[in-house]
Parts: C-alpha cells; structure tokens; sequence
C-alpha cells in the first residue's frame, strides 16, 4: 500500500480532504477506496451550486464490479467539478490524490477537523482493515 | 474461509482479490479487470474454473435417462466428444441450472455443473438417475481452467502431451478430446476461440505456469463475467433460476421440441406458453446515455409495461454499459431504465454485443 499524502485529512468513508488558499475544500475518494472498487468506469457529479449536508450523497463512482456513493465530509456548496472524469474516470485509479480529484467546495462553516481524520489515524483504520 | 481449488496458492502469489463464490475463494481479477478483459478479446487468457462440478455418468440407459433429464435433446450428438449446451428443468418449467453436456462413448457422458448450484443439481440427478440404473460419478478430484482469446489455443497447444496436439488443434467449435489424462474441448464462456481443460488436480498448477509463462494473462471472475455479458452469455441465478422458462430466458434454441414423444422433464407445462403472443421478450440493452446498468434495474416501455434487468454491467470492448433484460411482449425497440430515480434511454438491441473481437451492434 502507498503512502497516505500527509497534507490531507481523512473521513472513515475513505475519503479525503485538501482545505486550499483559498478556503475552498477538494473532496475525492482514497486509494484504498478505488483499488477496493476496481477499475472506476463512470463518475456522477453534482451541479456546480448545488448545497450538500454533510454526510449526505454528493456523486456516484461506478466501477466495473459495482456502484458506490461519495458522501461530503462537511457542508458546502459545490463550486466544482472535476469534468475530465466524465471521459477518463480511471483518473481516480491512477492518481486518486491528485487529478482523480471529484469536487470542490465551499465550506458552509468552519471545519470541525476533530471529526476527520489525519494521515496517521487513518493510516490506523486500514492496517486494522488488512488484519 | 472458503473452498479452495488446486490453483488457489497460485492466485494468491499473483496477488488475487480474493473474493467469495458460491462457497469458494476464488480470484475476481489480478490489479485490472479491464486489462483482462481486453487480454481475453485481443490475445489470451486463462481463467481458473475448477470450482465448476464435473459430473460422469455412466450406464447402458445414460442416454435415455438424459432425454428425459435435461430440455435439449441428447441424441443430436452424434460424434465421440461433441458437447450440448443445455437447461435442467423442474416441473413446472423452470430452470434448475444450465450446463454443457459432452458424450464421452455410448454408455457415458460428461456434465459440467454450475459450483452455486452443486448440491441441489447432484441431489436431482441422483435421484432421477435411479430408475435408469445410471451412475453418478461425481469427479471433485479433477481441475479445470478455461484458457480463451484469438490466441488461446496456439499458445495453450504446447500443454498438450505431443501424441494429441494435432487432434486437439483440429477440433471444431463445441467438440473435445481425451488426450491422454487431460480432456480438452473448443468451449468456452467469452464470445472467443479457447480450449477448456480437464485436467487431474496434480497438473493444474503445472499447467497454469506454463500458459503464464507463454504470455497468457491470468483473469478472474469479474472479466469472465463482463466477456460472457459482451457475448450475451446467460449466467444462471441472474439471468434465470427456477422461477423462469428458458423460452423467457433467451435460451428457446436450447429447447428440442423434436421428437415431440421425447416427455422431458418441464417440457408440459412450456408447451402451454410455446407459441404464446404475450411471452416476455429476452432482450439486449445498450444505454445511450452515460452511466451503467445494474442487475434488477427497472426498464420502462412507453405505454407497453415494465420489465427488469437480469445482467447489467460497463462493457469494456464498447466503453459501454449494456445489458440482458426481461421486458414485456411487444414490437418495440427503445426503452428507458430507472436508475437512481432518473429515466436513462436504452436501445434494444440484437445480441451478442461483442463476438470473437469483434463489436456486433451499432453504437
């Protein structure tokens, strides 16, 4: 298993989060998620503006093998969407940390980071998960 | 943990995703299952299918006890070696599984079991066998693996003991061998050319090297299934199970109706259904919108009814999502499918999708 990128946090939902410069947040899955999924073969975005909750259904990853929800890790709303997945969602096998990036968001309100995860507390939660 | 084949520790050292199979622990692909995929429609491939139940049967009445046993008709093979694709049929039509049925000599038959499907098919043959005074020989002990691809064969041939080679390359579509211990027949589960072999449990690891070594990409379940989805391929307990005739279930030329005094079991009450208007159809899907379809979708056609996906997937030879469906009786050829709430449009279209390399549909 590669080494978790230690500038991110994380969500037990095998997500991750990058707080940019700019206040926004970029959301996508980890690489534990796609490689658990196989190869991604069709990503569902969000409309740019939409209000997600937090915990609540933001995109669909498909793979070949089955259908999995992404869900926000906090408030926001959508500013944007990464729609290069559209023709190449193996983006997110190949690079789930950088261009396999799938929304950014702006926070409705401060980020609780006590209830995300950083790299080595979740790099705790897959070890248990290979056990 | 569960059952493991003779080529599981193999899987494992190829670093397998590992996934449960009707009881057995078997590989669902080895990094990519697309890349596999791809292997099997443009090269080779060779999947493991050991976990799949051979059964030998055996005894001077084998040949009208299959008549009766299964929905095609045994005695359309004429040569030593020739197999028959065909349904086991309860009572009241229904499928108790699908199988290939290969005559080995006068007296004795081979069939190739689904493993989900082992207990309750030995179960049924046995004791239907009973009054026909036939053997059931159920053959645990013996591997088999399923090499596929336009070059399956040339590459897979050096496995073959010299003597048989030439007879086992000389094989038409749908016949076998016994070449020395291993039986090797030109069938396969993938819309291409391939060999399945039989082969003695010892062997198998063997074997499997030496296909690798050629060149021949190791699959997993999950290509296996995405090629026989491209090929239109029925995969029992999807597909059909013993809710559903074969005549609903696309499988109509698998059902010899001649000679019409051959009462096979299942066969009473699909006649009452065998010419009928309403049947449902047994159809192709390819959606024209992005997304992918999924088993027990909901397809909707415009003032006729609904049906229901029964193999739904993302082909990789068409970038594609397509899909077998059970729909209503009718002349129609566009549809929608109901996923996630939302109406995506589908075509129907005539299958199989994708047969020997080749993209057999309009996309």
């Amino acid at each position: 298993m590669s080494e978790l990128p230690g500038d991110l946090l994380y969500t037990k939902d095998h997500e991750w989060l990058r707080r940019e410069d700019d206040g926004t947040v970029t959301v996508g899955i980890t690489d534990h998620a796609a490689t658990s999924l196989g190869d991604l073969v069709y990503v569902e975005l969000p409309e740019v503006g939409q209000e997600v909750e937090s915990d609540g259904e933001m995109a669909v990853v498909e793979s070949v093998k089955a259908a999995s929800d992404v869900y926000a890790p906090i408030a926001g709303t959508v500013v944007a969407v990464n729609e290069d997945l559209a023709d190449d969602p193996e983006k997110i096998n190949s690079e789930p940390y950088g261009e396999g990036w799938i929304v950014r968001l702006t926070p409705t309100d401060d980020i609780d980071e006590s209830v995300l995860m950083s790299p080595d507390a979740y790099q705790q939660i897959l070890d248990e998960l290979d056990d | 943990m569960g059952l493991r084949t003779p080529l599981y520790d193999k899987h494992v050292a190829a670093d397998a995703r590992i996934v449960d199979f009707g009881g057995w622990d078997m590989p669902l692909h080895y990094g990519s299952q697309k890349e596999e995929h791809h292997a099997v429609r443009q090269n080779a491939g060779v999947f493991d299918v050991s976990h799949m139940t051979i059964v030998d049967l055996s005894g001077d009445k084998v040949r009208e006890f299959l008549q009766q046993l299964v929905a095609n008709d045994v005695a359309r093979l004429k040569d030593y070696g020739k197999a028959l694709y065909t349904c086991m049929l309860n009572p009241t039509g229904g499928v108790i599984d699908d199988l290939i049925i290969y005559f080995v000599a006068d007296t004795q038959y081979r069939l190739i079991v689904n493993a989900a499907t082992r207990e309750k098919d030995l179960a049924w043959i046995t004791e239907r066998a009973v009054p026909f005074d036939v053997k059931v020989d159920e053959r645990g002990e013996l591997a088999m693996i399923a090499v596929q691809g336009p070059n399956a064969r040339e590459l897979a041939a050096p496995c073959i003991d010299a003597g048989w080679r030439d007879a086992a390359l000389a094989l038409k579509p749908f016949n076998g061998l016994q070449a020395g211990d291993i039986f090797v027949a030109r069938t396969g589960y993938t819309g291409e050319d391939g060999w399945e072999i039989v082969l003695p449990a010892a062997n198998a690891a063997a074997t499997w090297d030496r296909l690798l070594g050629a060149g021949v990409a190791p699959c997993g379940l999950g290509a296996r299934d995405t090629l026989r989805l491209e090929a239109a391929m029925n995969l029992y307990g999807s597909d059909m199970d013993e809710s559903v005739s074969p005549l609903e279930a696309g499988l109509a030329w698998t059902v010899a109706w001649e000679p019409a005094d051959r009462d096979f079991i299942g066969r009473q009450p699909m006649e009452k259904i065998r010419n009928s208007a309403d049947k449902q159809r047994f159809v192709g899907l390819l959606l024209e919108d992005r997304g992918v379809l999924r088993n027990h979708q909901k397809v909707v056609v415009d003032g006729v009814g609904e049906g229901e996906i029964t193999s739904g997937g993302f082909s990789p030879t068409l970038g594609r999502s397509i899909a077998l469906a059970r729909v209503p009786a009718g002349d129609y050829d566009r549809a929608q499918v109901e996923v996630r709430g939302k109406l995506l449009a589908v075509r129907i279209v005539k299958t199989p999708f994708v047969r020997n390399g080749k993209i057999l549909i309009d996309v």
